[in-house]
């Protein structure tokens, strides 16, 4: 055991699954040069200048390939053992982030670290992802059983309303949602994802009719909620206000045509029509500047790399790994609908990034965290056959 | 430790992920192929086309005196966005001259995007417009004081003579009908809105320069669009060169002031229009800048139509003008031959008497000479009635359109395809007119017995009589007239020709002569210049006579031909004979050598006949 053990730690990337490390520097890749696009302001700057974003973020997904080599060197035991202790520590980082938060634009969510600027519900997707492996890998658990479900809606539900509620980041709390799928990969009933969805599909219906008194409304969602909702639906036409995002981001994906407007070329996005361009809305840089091709292209790496860990899942031999890595492709999964829906207009304006694309250092870390535990896991499969 | 069972799960996992990426790919392949109209909004957002005016081309008369050009005028500009701060709104609006409500209710026009299209807060917007040099001073000196104003310059139309505004025309703001007849149009733009400038717009106006510029989601400008390769310079209008004689068009327009009428001078050889009168006429200078919009409302409400251009608009019975057509068509059909004579007992004459003592018989010249009616009654029922009447009338009918194409041959009845605008045609009835109106066995000759003295149901323009005129000085063809000097790329002037041989003209030109050395013409010859008239007095069944002259001079060479036209006025030989004699004389002697005369015809007032 201490033999295999060292020889892992001799060779980190033996076993380590290349498709899924190409897929991953191909989107960062692919993403950094749209952010350059996105904060290109006709006046030359270098992508490489820490004053623009794109600079930034070279910087981030330099440090991240670093945190991911040392992921590699790190033994995958360590998250069994550590796992809880790790949640509690980003459960109370998760309650003290309002307090140490910078409060400008409302938000409470950010740790102000000078140059750098955290946000922890970034990483709290990945411990919580490793805590909810943990406790359902355990011997003679069951998905099926109510009372065994209990404690994962808690490890999964006390985030989620911690950053809901006292950080007021709806969307990245909605990200939690994702579990639902891990627990159907388990064995929980179908019916419940279909039930799910069904009950979804209800209420868009129903605030379709306008069938609902307003102030019942008014009582469940804010107001920028309710009216991105009703954007979406048509039902409220604004696109000078709710649905401005939205409406410019469309303008800006279509106007890039078949092949898009070139590189840099993108009158939409440079000129700041759309808002948060370089973060959650980078998708629609590529709309515009490479066309139907480049955004056909990005979908594609994403449904690759998420079926690719589905089969990294499958080939697991612990089922700690495997849940965790179904983990990270409904993780992924989530953010790619959520984020392109929105950008698309067919969800709700929903703040969350673009998994390794949007700028951002918290996230493209987190991600980066989020992968490479399960490249390491992953790589180290062979080993747990004895 | 796996549990098998739900090995399967995995699958639906992946079919849900493909599915979610199938759909965005169909939304995408719609948004970014299918659906065409985003492109167009997103160059709508970026970029600003800011157009740079090119200058409106000169317009010269036949002499090279400049008469039309551009001045400087100032449009004030604003910056919302730096207006914001503290904006001294009272005083601003006292520099102005302009009430607080003015100002309110300006900005928020400005400000409303629906109706100012390229508005942008950080972009200069037109505040107000057209402010002369003198009302732009007193901003001006103030203008440090007020942040985020500034003022353009550009240029709009200004006039050296007081003159030819019916020719020329004026420059007006564009109207909805041409931003959607005419692309190159946009709102605020200044097009002609009629005579000259309206004719030869696409020529004056010149091309617009474009610049492109990308602006961002707050409207500040982010520099040119792609290093302006798409933008182009402005190219300045073409110059013009009008036919007109400055001089003459200034000395018929001060002859006939205080009058309604016209006066229409044609060179006969290239049909150009010497001079083209309308009174009563305005100052262009008054339908320019600010003051238009008032001034022409009050020319539109003036009870005297001084918009309406009498030259071409007004139709008037062509009265004893006319018998110089009934001369030449009789001589063409073979009716009358320069040496038949015809009876005249005076005032006793019957069915038309005579208006002027003379002896009888008379013969052609003398006929045109004294203007006698019963010449041209008896001459003009031979013309219809020299092969006899036929079986229900159809020879007498036949015959009578035969004459109506020669008549019409002159120019009647008709438009000139020219650069005229707003002609009307008049109207030389054709058979079955007459047929309808009496049966068509219900009419001869004598029915319609004015018509041989230009009266009853013929109506022409003085236009149309200029050109007559000029018919009759070339010995049987006119040029169609016009009013500028055709450039290379024009077709040429046409050339028409009458249905009278040039051997029937000798003799209606001398009797033209004679009628201002022996008849009704004499108190105004001057005989060096071989004046060649022929005076008509139209019976006006609302007031008082219309005078009328037309006539060429020099006899052997002519150089000019003249319509003149006074309304209610009274005789022909007392007030249209002079006025047309001192056109004849100033265009080709340069001079007026009857001072007296020139008073007493500029003096006199016949304006306020009509009012009543």
């Amino acid at each position: 055991m201490m033999q295999s053990s060292i020889n892992s730690r001799n060779s980190i990337w033996k076993g380590v699954d290349w498709v899924t490390i190409l897929i991953y520097l191909a989107l960062a890749l692919f993403g950094w040069v749209n952010i350059y696009g996105a904060c290109y302001t006709f006046e030359q700057s270098s992508i490489f200048s820490f004053s623009n974003p794109a600079g930034k973020q070279f910087v981030w997904i330099l440090s991240a390939l670093v945190m991911g080599l040392v992921v590699l060197l790190i033994d995958e035991k360590l998250y069994d053992i550590l796992g809880y202790w790790m949640y509690a520590a980003i459960i109370v980082l998760l309650l003290i982030t309002p307090f140490l938060a910078n409060d400008t634009k409302g938000s409470m969510s950010w740790i102000d670290l000078g140059p750098l600027k955290l946000q922890p519900a970034e990483f709290a997707k990945f411990v919580t992802a490793i805590a909810v492996a943990k406790y359902m890998s355990r011997y003679g658990y069951s998905v099926r059983s109510w009372r065994d479900l209990v404690v994962p809606f808690c490890l999964i539900g006390v985030p989620m309303v911690i950053i809901m509620i006292w950080q007021k980041e709806t969307g990245s709390a909605l990200v939690f949602a994702a579990f639902l799928l891990v627990f159907f990969t388990q064995g929980m009933n179908g019916k419940v994802l279909l039930y799910g969805f069904l009950a979804i599909l209800l209420v868009v219906v129903i605030l379709k009719l306008q069938i609902i008194p307003d102030a019942w409304i008014d009582k469940v969602l804010m107001p920028h909620q309710r009216a991105r909702i009703e954007v979406v639906l048509g039902i409220r036409e604004d696109p000078m206000g709710y649905g401005y995002n939205v409406a410019q981001s469309l303008i800006a994906i279509g106007s890039g045509r078949f092949f898009g407007k070139g590189f840099l070329q993108g009158t939409q996005t440079k000129l700041s029509f759309v808002p948060e361009q370089h973060t959650d809305f980078i998708f629609c840089t590529v709309g515009e500047e490479w066309g139907f091709v480049g955004t056909f292209v990005v979908i594609a790496l994403y449904v690759g790399l998420i079926l690719r860990i589905i089969y990294l899942a499958q080939r697991q031999r612990d089922l700690f790994s495997q849940i965790y890595a179904y983990s990270v492709a409904s993780i992924l999964f989530v953010h790619f609908t959520i984020n392109i829906g929105m950008v698309i207009g067919l969800l709700p304006v929903i703040g969350i990034p673009l998994p390794f694309f949007s700028y951002g250092g918290s996230s493209f870390w987190g991600f980066t965290l989020l992968l490479f535990i399960l490249l390491r896991m992953d790589g180290s499969r062979i080993n747990k056959m004895h | 430790m796996i549990n098998p069972q739900y090995y399967k799960r995995a699958y639906v996992l992946g079919g849900i992920v493909v599915a979610v990426a199938l759909v965005f790919v169909g939304r995408l392949f719609y948004l970014q192929v299918i659906d065409t109209s985003t492109k167009d909004k997103a160059d709508g957002n970026a970029l600003v086309r800011q157009t740079i005016y090119p200058s409106r081309g000169l317009i010269y008369d036949r002499n090279d005196s400049l008469i039309v050009f551009n001045q400087p005028v100032y449009d004030v500009m604003i910056v919302v966005k730096e207006m914001r701060k503290g904006f001294d709104t009272l005083s601003f609006c006292h520099a102005m001259q302009i009430s607080r409500e003015q100002f309110e209710e300006r900005m928020s026009e400005v400000c409303d995007r629906r109706r100012n299209r390229g508005y942008s807060a950080y972009v200069p917007q037109l505040f107000w417009g057209m402010l002369s040099k003198e009302d732009v001073a007193a901003v001006q000196e103030r203008l440090f004081n007020f942040a985020g104003v500034s003022v353009r310059k550009r240029t709009l139309r200004d006039y050296v003579y007081p003159s030819a505004a019916h020719i020329v025309g004026s420059v007006g703001e564009v109207n909805r009908q041409d931003l959607e007849r005419d692309s190159y149009y946009a709102i605020g733009d200044y097009s002609g809105r009629d005579g000259i400038e309206r004719q030869y717009e696409v020529l004056l106006r010149g091309k617009k320069g474009v610049e492109v510029l990308m602006r961002d989601s707050k409207g500040r400008i982010q520099g040119s669009y792609h290093n302006g390769e798409l933008d182009y310079s402005a190219e300045s209008g073409t110059d013009l060169q009008l036919t007109i004689d400055i001089r003459l068009q200034q000395l018929a327009e001060d002859l006939l002031q205080g009058k309604m009428g016209s006066a229409v001078a044609i060179e006969p050889k290239t049909g150009e229009v010497l001079a083209m009168v309308s009174v009563p006429s305005w100052d262009p200078h008054s339908l320019v800048g600010r003051q238009r919009s008032k001034n022409y409302a009050a020319l539109l409400n003036d009870p005297h139509k001084p918009l309406m251009n009498r030259a071409v608009q007004a139709q008037y019975p062509p009265g004893s003008t006319f018998k110089l057509i009934q001369a030449l068509v009789g001589l063409q059909t073979g009716a009358i031959t320069p040496s038949t004579l015809y009876g005249c007992n005076g005032p006793g004459s019957t069915p038309i008497k005579c208006t002027h003592h003379h002896g009888s018989p008379v013969s052609l010249e003398a006929g045109i000479e004294q203007s006698c009616n019963p010449y041209f009654w008896q001459a003009y029922r031979d013309i219809l009635e020299q092969h006899g009447y036929g079986k229900n009338n159809a020879i007498f009918r036949r015959s009578y359109d035969h004459w109506r194409d020669l008549v019409v041959s002159f120019g009647f009845a008709q438009r000139f395809e020219s650069d005229i605008s707003n002609q009307v045609t008049g109207s030389i009835p054709r058979a079955k007119t007459f047929s309808r109106i009496y049966g068509e066995t219900g009419w001869r000759a004598i029915t319609i017995r004015s018509l041989s003295i230009g009266q009853g149901e013929i109506l022409v323009t003085p236009l149309q009589l200029a050109n007559e005129a000029a018919c009759i000085a070339n010995s049987g063809y006119y040029m169609t007239p016009h009013l500028v000097r055709p450039l290379p790329s024009m077709p040429a002037i046409e050339r028409h020709q009458t249905g009278v041989d040039s051997v029937h003209f000798g003799v209606v030109q001398r009797g033209m002569a004679r009628v201002m050395t022996n008849g009704t013409g004499r108190w105004y010859n001057i005989p060096e210049l071989q004046m060649c008239g022929k005076t008509g007095t139209v019976q006006n069944p609302h007031g008082k006579d219309h005078a009328i002259f037309i006539g060429f001079a020099p006899l052997d060479d002519p150089q000019i031909a003249v319509a003149v036209v006074v309304e209610n006025a009274g005789f022909g030989a007392t007030w249209a004979c002079p006025v047309a004699t001192m056109m004849m004389e100033k265009y080709l002697t340069d001079s007026i050598s009857r001072p007296d005369l020139y008073d007493r015809i500029r003096s006199a007032h016949f304006i306020n006949t009509q009012a009543q």
